[in-house]
C-alpha cells in the first residue's frame, strides 16, 4: 500500500511539474510593457507615490506637481528646456506696470477646458479665490500672499475677495495686484498652487470651500492641460491621455502618459531593467555609484534646486555664541561626505541657494578649514572642545540621514574633540521636535518653490514658521523685506546675495550638500531636458522609437 | 453548535470596541499630527485645517463621533489621500489583498498540508529530515531576501513574468508564492507534528488491528486529528495573508492593503490607521470564530468551551 501510495503523490508531482511548466512556458518571451507602450505612443514614467491629491489647491508634493502639470495650464508654463524662462500658458501676453507690482495679462481666446468650455479670466479668479478661501485651508495659500490683500483674506480678516489684488476686466484680461515689486511673479505663475480649476466642476461636486469632493475622481476631472485624467488607481497607476480640446493640442507629441507610483526604489529600479517604464523617478542610493562607473547612456545625474542642510537651535546654551556655529561648520568637510559617503554626485554646499538661477551669485563662502574652526572654539571659551555642553544632532530615521549625521559626529570629534550625541525620531515625531524647537541640531532638506533665491532665503526670516533655529536678525530681515520691493531682477539679486553673505556669516544653519536627482532613462524618450526643479512640460516630451534600440 | 456560534459571536463587538478605543488613544497620544510637514503651515492655516476634519474637538467628543461614525460604516476620510474615504481606500485595495492572500493561502496548504502529512508518515527517513530542513529554511528565510530573488530570476533573467505591479493576471504568481512558501513551511511542520502525536495513538493502533488499510488509516483517521493545530493556525494566517503584506507588495509594488497599516500610522493618517485596524481586528475574530467552528466540528468538547 505504501508503494502505491507513493506512486500516486509522484504522478500527482509530475502533474503539477509539467502544468507548471506549460504556464511558466506561455509566460515567457514576446513584448515587454515598454515596447507595447512604444507602439502606443504611451509614456510611462515612475513618481514614487500617489499624490496627495491632484487638486491643485490641496496637493502639497512634487509627485502631486508631476501629475498636476500634465492636466492643468496656469497662467505661465514650464519652458522647454530653461527654468528661468516664462513658458507663455493660457496667457499669450503680459505687462507689468508699477515697478512690477501691477501686471495684466490677455489670455488666448482659444484656451479650452476638456469639457469644450472656455478658459476664462473668471475661472483664474475663481481659482485664486478658492485657493484663499479660509475654510479650504490651503496649505499652499500663503504663496498666494504676494496679492494684494490675500493674507487678510485667507485669515478670515476680510469679507469681501473684492478687495483682493485679482480682477477679471474682462473674459480674456486678468489683472494682478501684488504687495509690492516682484520682477520674479511670472516664475511663481508656474507652481501648481496658481493653477485654474474649473468652476462649474467644482461648484457641481460640492462647495467652493470643500477639501474633498468628488471632482477629483477621473470621469469627473476638467482640466485644461495637454492631457486629460482617464483613469486613476490607487498604488497602481494614472493614467493620462492627451486633451483633444487643448488649445495647443497640435504640438502634443504623446497619446498618452502613464505615472506608476512604485514606492520601493530598489522595486522601481527592477521593473524599469525589467522593461516595465520609460524613466523611473529615482534610484536607490546604493546603486548610484554603480551607474555612475559604468558609464551606462541610460543614467543620469540632473542638479536639483534642493538643498540638506543642518539647522541650529540658537537659543540652546553653548550653541548661541555665533563662533561656536562658524567653528562646527568650519570643521565638516563636504566634498568628504559628497564623495565618499553619499556618492551619489551631489555638489557640496558652499551656501545654501543651490547654483543654476542665472544672475545670482552668492559667493561661495563657506569653506572646510579645522584650524581656524579650532581658533573659533577655543575663542569662545572651549579651548580643544573642554567644557563644550553635550548635545544630539537629530534627524528622522533613514540610512542615509544617519550616514552623514555619523559621518559628521566624527569630525566634530577628531577636529574639534567635541562628543555629540545622535538622535533619530519617525519623521512625524522629529518634525515635532523641530518645529517645537527641542532640538539641539537637526537635519533638513528644502526643496525651491520656484527658481528664485528667495524660496530658501525667506525661511530664515524672523517671522517665518519654517524658521525653527531660534534666529532673528533685524538687518537680514530688512534685507529680505527690500528684495521684494525692487523693481529689478539685479537688484533684487544683489540685496539677496547680501542677505545669504549675513545669513552664512552667522551660521543658524549649516547647509551640507545640494541634491541631485539620479535616475535611469530609456534613449527612446526625447525632449527630457535635466530642470532644476524637475518639472517637465509634457507637452514637448515625445518618444523616438527608431533611437530606442538598445545595443 | 448554534449556543455556541452565538456565545462566540457575542464576543466579537466587544473585542472590537476594546479595539477601537486602545487603536484610537493610542494614535491620538502620538507625537505629531496628519498635518505636521517639513514647511510648517501657519498657525492659521493649521486651525482651519483641524477645524475642517473636526480635530479641534475634545478627545472624547471626537471619539464618541468616531463611533457613531462607525456604526455607519463610515471611516472616514483620508488625510494622506485626501479626495479619497478610507472606505473608498479598502475597496480599492482590498481585493487585492484578498485575491494575493486566497492564491497565497491555497498555496500554502496545498503544499504545506500534504507534504508534512507525508513526512510524518514517513518519519526519520531522508525526504522527512530534507523537507524539515526546507521547511525549517522556509520559515527563517525573509519574504525581502526571497521576494528579490524570484524577481531577479524570473523576471530579470527569464523574462516570465513583470517584475513588479498589477496589471495582468500572472503578476500574482511570484508575490503570491513569496507570501505562500513562508505560511506552508509552518503548516508543513504544524501538520508534521500534529501527525506524529495522533500515530502513536492507540485508536490508530486498533485502525490498523482491525485491518483497515494504510491510507484508510492515515486519512480517514488520522488527519482529521492532526489537522486541528493546523486549523486552529489557518484563521489567523488566513486574516494575515488576506489582509495583505506590507513587505511583498513593496518588493512587487502590489497596490493592497498591507502597506496602508503602515503608511497610514506613519503618516499619522489618523482615519486610516483606525480603519485600517478596525477592518483587520474584524476580519481575524470572523476568521477565528471560522476555526471555532470548523474546530468543533472536528472536536464535539470543543464546543463545551
Amino acid at each position: 500500500m505504501t508503494v502505491s501510495m507513493w506512486i500516486e503523490m509522484k504522478s500527482i508531482c509530475l502533474r503539477l511539474f509539467y502544468f507548471c511548466l506549460i504556464v511558466l512556458g506561455g509566460c515567457s518571451g514576446g513584448e515587454t510593457v515598454v515596447d507595447r507602450a512604444n507602439r502606443e505612443n504611451i509614456l510611462i514614467i515612475g513618481n514614487a507615490s500617489d499624490p496627495q491629491s491632484i487638486d491643485p489647491h490641496i496637493l502639497t508634493g512634487h509627485n502631486g506637481g508631476v501629475v498636476v502639470n500634465t492636466i492643468l495650464e496656469g497662467l505661465i508654463a514650464y519652458h522647454p528646456t530653461d527654468d528661468t524662462l516664462p513658458e507663455p500658458g493660457v496667457a499669450e501676453s503680459w505687462e507689468s506696470f508699477d515697478n512690477h507690482s501691477r501686471w495684466v495679462f490677455q489670455l488666448r481666446k482659444n484656451a479650452r477646458w476638456s469639457n469644450g468650455d472656455s478658459v476664462t479670466a473668471h475661472d483664474f479668479v475663481f481659482a485664486f479665490r478658492r485657493m484663499l478661501t479660509p475654510e479650504l485651508a490651503a496649505q499652499y495659500a500663503e504663496l498666494l500672499y504676494i496679492f494684494e490683500n490675500a493674507e487678510a483674506y485667507n485669515r478670515g480678516e476680510l469679507d469681501s475677495f473684492d478687495k483682493v489684488g485679482v480682477k477679471a476686466i474682462d473674459d480674456y484680461t486678468l489683472e494682478c495686484r501684488l504687495i509690492g515689486p516682484t520682477p520674479y511673479f511670472l516664475l511663481m505663475l508656474k507652481h501648481t498652487a496658481f493653477s485654474p480649476v474649473h468652476p462649474p466642476t467644482i461648484l457641481k461636486h460640492g462647495k467652493i470651500s470643500d477639501r474633498f469632493s468628488g471632482w477629483t475622481k477621473a470621469g469627473n476631472y476638467v482640466g485644461n492641460g495637454p492631457f486629460v485624467l482617464e483613469d486613476w488607481k490607487l498604488n497602481r497607476w494614472i493614467k493620462v491621455r492627451k486633451n483633444p480640446h487643448y488649445w495647443d493640442h497640435e504640438k502634443v507629441r504623446l497619446d498618452g502618459i502613464r505615472i506608476l507610483p512604485i514606492k520601493e526604489q530598489n522595486t522601481e529600479e527592477r521593473a524599469y531593467r525589467a522593461g516595465q517604464m520609460h524613466r523611473l523617478y529615482e534610484l536607490h542610493l546604493e546603486k548610484i555609484p554603480k551607474y555612475a562607473n559604468s558609464g551606462d547612456p541610460e543614467y543620469y545625474n540632473d542638479p536639483f534646486f534642493t538643498s540638506y542642510f543642518y539647522r541650529i537651535n540658537t537659543t540652546h546654551d553653548g550653541l548661541k555664541d555665533k563662533r561656536v556655529r562658524q567653528a562646527l561648520s568650519l570643521a565638516i568637510d563636504r566634498k568628504l561626505i559628497v564623495e565618499n559617503v553619499m556618492r551619489a554626485g551631489q555638489k557640496p554646499a558652499y551656501r545654501l541657494t543651490p547654483d543654476g538661477v542665472s544672475g545670482y551669485n552668492a559667493a561661495l563662502v563657506l569653506k572646510y578649514d579645522p584650524d581656524e574652526a579650532r581658533r573659533l572654539l577655543a575663542a569662545a571659551g572651549y579651548p580643544n572642545g573642554e567644557g563644550f555642553p553635550e548635545f544630539d544632532i537629530l534627524y528622522n530615521t533613514l540610512e542615509s540621514h544617519q550616514k552623514i549625521a555619523e559621518t559628521i559626529q566624527q569630525m566634530w570629534k577628531t577636529e574639534l574633540n567635541i562628543n555629540v550625541g545622535l538622535k533619530n525620531q519617525e519623521w512625524k515625531v522629529y518634525l515635532d521636535t523641530v518645529v517645537n524647537m527641542q532640538h539641539d541640531i537637526s537635519r533638513a532638506g528644502w526643496i525651491g518653490d520656484y527658481l528664485d533665491p528667495i524660496t530658501f532665503l525667506d525661511l530664515f526670516r524672523s517671522t517665518n514658521p519654517n524658521n525653527n533655529t531660534g534666529w532673528a536678525n533685524e538687518s537680514y530681515d530688512r534685507l529680505i523685506k527690500e528684495s521684494m520691493q525692487v523693481e529689478n531682477m539685479e537688484e533684487h539679486f544683489r540685496i539677496l546675495e547680501k542677505a545669504e553673505a549675513l545669513l552664512m556669516e552667522e551660521v543658524p544653519i549649516i547647509p551640507i550638500y545640494w541634491y541631485t536627482r539620479n535616475y535611469l532613462m530609456r534613449p527612446e524618450v526625447k525632449g527630457w531636458p535635466p530642470k532644476l526643479l524637475d518639472y517637465q512640460n509634457m507637452k514637448y516630451v515625445w518618444l523616438d522609437v527608431d533611437s530606442g534600440e538598445t545595443p | 453548535m448554534w449556543t455556541f456560534i452565538l456565545r462566540r459571536a457575542i464576543q466579537i463587538p466587544v473585542v472590537l470596541l476594546a479595539v477601537i478605543t486602545i487603536t484610537f488613544f493610542m494614535v491620538r497620544s502620538a507625537p505629531g499630527g496628519p498635518f505636521s510637514s517639513e514647511r510648517q503651515l501657519p498657525r492659521h492655516i493649521e486651525a482651519n485645517l483641524n477645524a475642517y476634519y473636526g480635530f479641534d474637538r475634545p478627545l472624547l467628543e471626537q471619539y464618541g463621533a468616531y463611533l457613531v461614525q462607525l456604526c455607519q460604516g463610515d471611516l472616514g476620510p483620508s488625510t494622506k489621500y485626501e479626495g479619497l474615504t478610507v472606505n473608498e481606500i479598502i475597496g480599492q485595495s482590498f481585493p487585492v489583498s484578498l485575491q494575493l492572500g486566497l492564491a497565497a493561502f491555497c498555496l500554502s496548504v496545498i503544499i504545506g498540508l500534504p507534504l508534512g502529512i507525508y513526512s510524518a508518515y514517513r518519519q526519520n527517513s531522508v525526504f522527512d529530515y530534507s523537507l524539515m530542513s526546507i521547511a525549517m529554511i522556509g520559515i527563517c528565510l525573509p519574504t525581502f531576501v526571497l521576494g528579490p530573488l524570484l524577481s531577479y530570476f524570473f523576471a530579470l533573467k527569464f523574462g516570465w513574468f513583470n517584475s513588479s505591479g498589477w496589471y495582468e493576471p500572472k503578476d500574482i504568481v511570484l508575490p503570491a508564492v513569496t507570501l505562500g512558501l513562508y505560511f506552508a513551511a509552518y503548516i508543513a511542520r504544524l501538520s508534521r507534528a500534529g501527525m506524529l502525536e495522533v500515530m502513536n495513538q492507540d485508536f490508530i493502533r486498533t485502525a490498523r488491528a482491525k485491518g483497515l488499510s494504510e491510507w484508510g488509516v492515515v486519512v480517514t483517521h488520522g488527519v482529521k486529528i492532526a489537522i486541528r493545530p493546523v486549523v486552529s493556525y489557518l484563521g489567523p494566517a488566513l486574516a494575515g495573508m488576506v489582509s495583505g503584506s506590507f513587505v511583498v507588495e513593496l518588493i512587487y509594488d502590489v497596490p493592497g492593503l498591507g502597506r496602508f497599516f503602515v503608511l497610514g500610522a506613519i503618516n499619522q493618517d489618523y482615519s486610516l490607521v483606525l480603519g485600517t485596524v478596525v477592518f483587520f481586528a474584524l476580519l481575524i475574530v470572523i476568521f477565528n470564530l471560522a476555526v471555532d467552528v470548523i474546530l468543533g466540528l472536528l472536536n464535539p468538547k470543543q464546543r463545551e468551551l
